[in-house]
Order: C-alpha cells, then structure tokens, then sequence
C-alpha cells in the first residue's frame, strides 16, 4: 500500500509538469497578439500603433523564447496568477475562484443524486433480476447512456419550466433553480451507476462466500445489503472518479444552457469571446483539480480492498 | 451417446446467439437504416436543406413540411436527414483516424515494451490527465470554429484510452504461442503484428469502435452545440438544436427532432456493439 503511494505521488510531478506545458501550449496555438490585445482594450477598441504594441511585447515578455515564457508562466500560476483576461483585465483565477461555488454546488448534488438513486436502482436490479423491474432500469441505463446533456436539459427545461411550470428554468440562488440543472446533469452518472453497481452485485452475489453465508442462514436483506454490496461498491469506487471529470465537463453545458454562473460557463464566454487566457486558465484548473481527485480515488480504491491493500511480498 | 437430449444439443453458434438478442437486433436495424438513408440522401425527393425561405418560418408540421421549418423557413425533415448523413461520415471518419492512431501506438507499445512503451504511454498519461470534454472544447475553441478543427480535437483527445486498451491486448496476444510459432519459422516483427496479432484483437478491436462511434456522435454534437463545430448553414444535429432553444416554446419539434435523431443512432450503436460484445463472448453460456 505504502510502496502504491509512493509511486502515484512521485509521478504527480511529472503529469503536473505535463499537463502544464500542454496547457501553456494551448495560448501559444491562440491566433491574435497579446500585447496587441491587452492596448486595444486599454484604449477602448482603438487599434494600437505597431510601436506601441512591440513596446508592450517588450515590457510583457513576449519576445522571449518559449521556454523562457514557459518558466515565467508556471512561477506565475503557482503563485496563484493565472494572467489576466483579454476581455475585462480582471485576474483569472479571481474569477475562477468566484465562480467555483456555484460549479461545486451543482457538480455535487448531481453526484448525489447520480449516487442515491443510481446505486439502490442497481441493487434492485440485481436482487430482481429477470423480473420487469429489472427490465425497466437496465432501459434506463441504456437511455441514460445514449441521451446527452445538452438534449436532457433542454427537455426537461420545457416539460418542468415551460409548460407544466413547475421549476424555474433559469437563475442561481434559490433551491428551485438548482434541481433542474442538477437532474440534466446526474442523469448520465445515474445509469453509469445503476449498470455498473447491478453488474457489480449480480457477480459477487454469485460467488462462493454468498453461499456459506446463505448456509449460515443469514437472511437475503442482510446478505445483500452487508456482505454482497460492500463488495459490489469497490468498482463504483472507481468510477466516481472518472464521473467527477464527466461532471465537470458536463456542468459546460448545464452551466450555459442554464445561465449557471459557474466555472464551466465562464470557459465558454472565454471561448465564444475569443478570450484564450480563461480558457488555458480553466484548463490547468480543471486538470489539477481532476489530476488530485483522480490521485485520491484511486488510493482509496487500494485501501478499501484487502487484496490489494497490502503489497504483494517479494519471494 | 447419440440422441440423448442435454449431451448431444449443440452449443448455440455465434449468429444465433445474436438472432436471441433483440438489443443487438434492434440496434443493427437502426444503425443500418440509418446508414441506408443517409447515403441515398441526395436522391430522396427532399428539399434542399440549406434553402432558406423567410416567409416560412417556424411552421408547424404539414403535407409539404412533415417536420414543420425552422426559424429560418428550412425543411426540418431534409435537415435531419442530411445531418444524419454528415453525422455519419464526420463520426466514422473521426472514428476511423482515432483508431488508427491508437492501433498504431497501441501495438507500438505493446509489442515492442521497453522506452517506446514507457514514452508513449507517459503521453497517453498526459492525455488521459485532462477531463475529455474539457480538452475537446478548449482545444476546439482556441482551433476556432468549423468541422475540420472539431475532428482534430475530438481526435486528439480521444485516442488516448483506445492505445492503453490496445496496448494491453498486444501484451496479452504477445505472450501466445501462435506468436512464438510465427517467430520460430522466421516471420518478421511487422508481420507478425500486422497479421498474427491483429487478427486476434479484431473481434474487442471492433466492439471498442462500434461504441466508439456512439460517443464520437455525442461529442461532435456537443462541441456543435457550443458552435464550436459546423458553422451556418450546415445541417448538423448539435447546432440544431442549439438554434432551437429560441424557440422551445413555440415550436418544440425543432428541439425534440434533432434530439430524439441523436439519442436513436446513439442508442442504435450501443445496442450494436453491446451485441456484437456478447455475440464474441463465448465463456458466458446462454
């Protein structure tokens, strides 16, 4: 186990070394100047003179070589200073940092929801197996797995909002408002889960130990529920880390077609604005904060199984 | 010991199998009519889907209209199919340059082990680092607009799972002794590869692609949405129904059509490769 972490923790280094350069390279490939930019917008939509803008590319260091700007970038972003944005001037990881709640509190509750409908769904699916029940969730997986967020949200934003009116369809703020974004985005996560906990439990319901505990004439509510699905959960363990990158990509597209002020939001009118410093902000953003959560699931995964808990011993 | 019910009954062959299946069934019939309607596109008595016609707008569905028009007095009905057309082609082409690179890489690494494996992979590590979608749009938003950058992006983005899939088949394949076999009588390593390991990964290699094509459509519809991808007029089911939120409250076909076009021939290649997976999995009795 020590020896796992170990390994995972020295090549966090070297991904983070990686996915910094790529996402440097990623303004590097932008098309339009920097400096050329930044006094267009100082000067209120004024095209700068060619003086101007090589002496700001001086003063800015953009004439430096790659690996210099390269360096200069990282010292940056590690302190916490992600550049400025083209558009406004204003500091990009100020903003991602405002932003961050309202990305959090939706990612979360879809996960929640994903999680607390999704797991028990599998279970029954499982226990039920063969029956209509059964039938009907495995449906709903494979329709959760072919429909998209950006055709679910819009959907459920007409039948709750706009013609049973329910729900609000847009705005941040209140309770109401987060439940449709939040349900569009579970729903993927949702049927990933149910199938992968139904698969999960119908194998290891099947294995030897279900059988001496059936013997011991245990009931099937307690054989279920405390032995089979404590080793069900393992591979959904697994999963969870992969969803929390699913989810926060797909809060991209909840956030702009719900008008959610969050990070993801923030990224397309970077994208739509032509503003490529929040988007290689988010970028590095996201991957550090995926790159961590990825780190500490998949520990946990190691720790919570006994097999591989404990390190296989050199003979 | 013949005629002896239960020891003579002949295991079920691999087309009967998927003859039981009324998933897989269903999704060949759907991604087969798909496929069958897109090519005969242009010569389906449809009108032009690109022919834009102002006083016609957001019309209800009609005789001449089966769709109703968009908000721009196009055939709804000629866009959905000439964007299962350009889906298709988009999708299979992604599909088909995803692939190769990952086989390429894939095998690279798998056969050969040692620092190409290490580099190569350290690469697929990098990629695999970022959320996919996320690298999708930003790469695609920073490219620019328009089908070409779209199909860079999602490539590049996506190979990199296949390779690590791939490569572990090669690894296992390696070991057989078929491949020993082939060594023994002199057969050069590029042979082997491409004729003796492959063959052997066909049947995984072809289910990853089938669902792969699933994911591709959802994803090139998706950066469409944003309007990262095809651009004005082009009929493309993500930008459809980007242009339809507008309009959701008076013509909610323009939403529901484009929507229900992709959730089907997604559903349809799941089902497919889903079959195709159980069709060659030949431990599990049925």
């Amino acid at each position: 186990m020590r020896r796992y972490v170990a390994r995972r923790l020295a090549t966090l280094p070297l991904l983070m070394v990686g996915i910094s350069i790529i996402s440097f390279l990623l303004l590097n490939f932008a098309p339009g100047d920097a400096a050329e930019i930044t006094l267009k917008r100082q000067n209120s939509g004024i095209s700068p003179s060619k003086e101007a803008v090589a002496a700001l590319r001086q003063e800015l260091g953009l004439d430096a070589p790659l690996p210099v700007r390269y360096g200069r970038w990282v010292s940056d972003a590690v302190r916490g200073d992600l550049g400025e944005s083209y558009r406004t001037g204003s500091s990009i990881s100020g903003e991602l940092f405002r932003r961050m709640p309202a990305t959090l509190l939706l990612a979360t509750t879809a996960l929640a929801l994903a999680v607390a409908v999704g797991i028990p769904l599998g279970v029954l699916a499982a226990v039920k197996r063969g029956t209509w029940l059964d039938t009907a969730c495995r449906m709903l997986a494979l329709v959760g797995a072919a429909i998209p967020s950006y055709v679910m949200a819009p959907a459920l934003m007409l039948l709750f909002a706009v013609k049973l009116n329910w729900l609000p369809a847009i705005g941040y703020g209140s309770p109401e408002q987060l439940i449709l974004p939040a349900v569009a985005l579970s729903f993927g996560t949702m049927a990933q889960l149910m199938r992968l906990t139904r698969a999960s439990l119908l194998e290891v319901l099947g294995q030897d130990y279900m059988r001496t505990a059936r013997a011991k004439g245990l009931t099937e509510t307690v054989i279920v529920w405390q032995h089979g699905l404590k080793n069900a959960l393992l591979p959904v363990v697994t999963v969870l880390g992969t969803s929390t990158g699913y989810l926060l990509g797909g809060a991209i597209i909840i956030e702009t077609i719900f008008g959610w002020p969050g990070v993801g939001h923030f990224m397309i009118t970077g994208i739509t604005q032509r503003d490529y410093p929040v988007v290689q902000g988010f970028v590095i953003y996201i991957a550090v904060i995926f790159l961590l959560v990825n780190l500490i699931v998949d520990i946990s995964y190691r720790w919570l199984d006994p097999r591989l808990h404990f390190d296989r011993q050199a003979t | 010991m013949e005629g002896i019910p239960g020891l003579t009954a002949r295991r079920p062959s691999a087309i009967d199998r998927m003859r039981r299946d009324p998933g897989a069934i269903l999704g060949f019939i759907i991604v087969a009519a798909a496929i069958l309607i897109a090519f005969l596109a242009p010569w389906l008595p449809l009108n032009d889907p690109t022919d834009l016609d102002l006083d016609n707008r957001l019309l209800p569905p009609s005789a001449e209209f089966l769709l109703g028009t968009d908000h721009l007095g196009r055939d709804e009905l000629s866009r959905i199919i000439f964007g299962a057309r350009f889906t298709l082609l988009m999708a299979g082409s992604t599909v088909a340059i995803i692939m190769f690179i990952a086989l390429v890489v894939g095998s690279l690494s798998g056969y050969y082990g040692g620092w190409i494996d290490i580099s190569l992979m350290l690469v697929v590590d990098l990629l695999l680092a970022f959320p996919s979608l996320i690298l999708g749009v930003a790469v695609a938003g920073i490219l620019g607009p328009g089908l070409m950058n779209v199909m860079i992006a999602v490539s590049v983005v996506w190979w990199a799972s296949h390779a690590r899939v791939i490569r572990g088949m090669v690894l296992a394949a390696r070991q057989r002794e078929y491949v020993e076999a082939a060594r023994a009588i002199g057969a050069s390593d590029r042979r082997i590869v491409v004729f003796h390991i492959s063959r052997n990964i066909l049947g995984p290699f072809v289910v990853l692609a089938t669902l792969d094509m699933g994911w591709i459509i959802l994803g090139i519809a998706g950066l469409s949405f944003l309007g990262l991808g095809a651009q004005p007029p082009t009929p493309e089911w993500g930008a459809m129904l980007n242009d339809s939120r507008s309009y959701m409250q008076t013509s909610p076909l323009l939403l529901l059509a484009p929507g229900s076009a992709i959730f089907l021939l997604v559903l349809g290649f799941n089902l497919l490769g889903d079959g195709i997976r159980d069709m060659l999995d030949t431990t599990t009795y049925r």
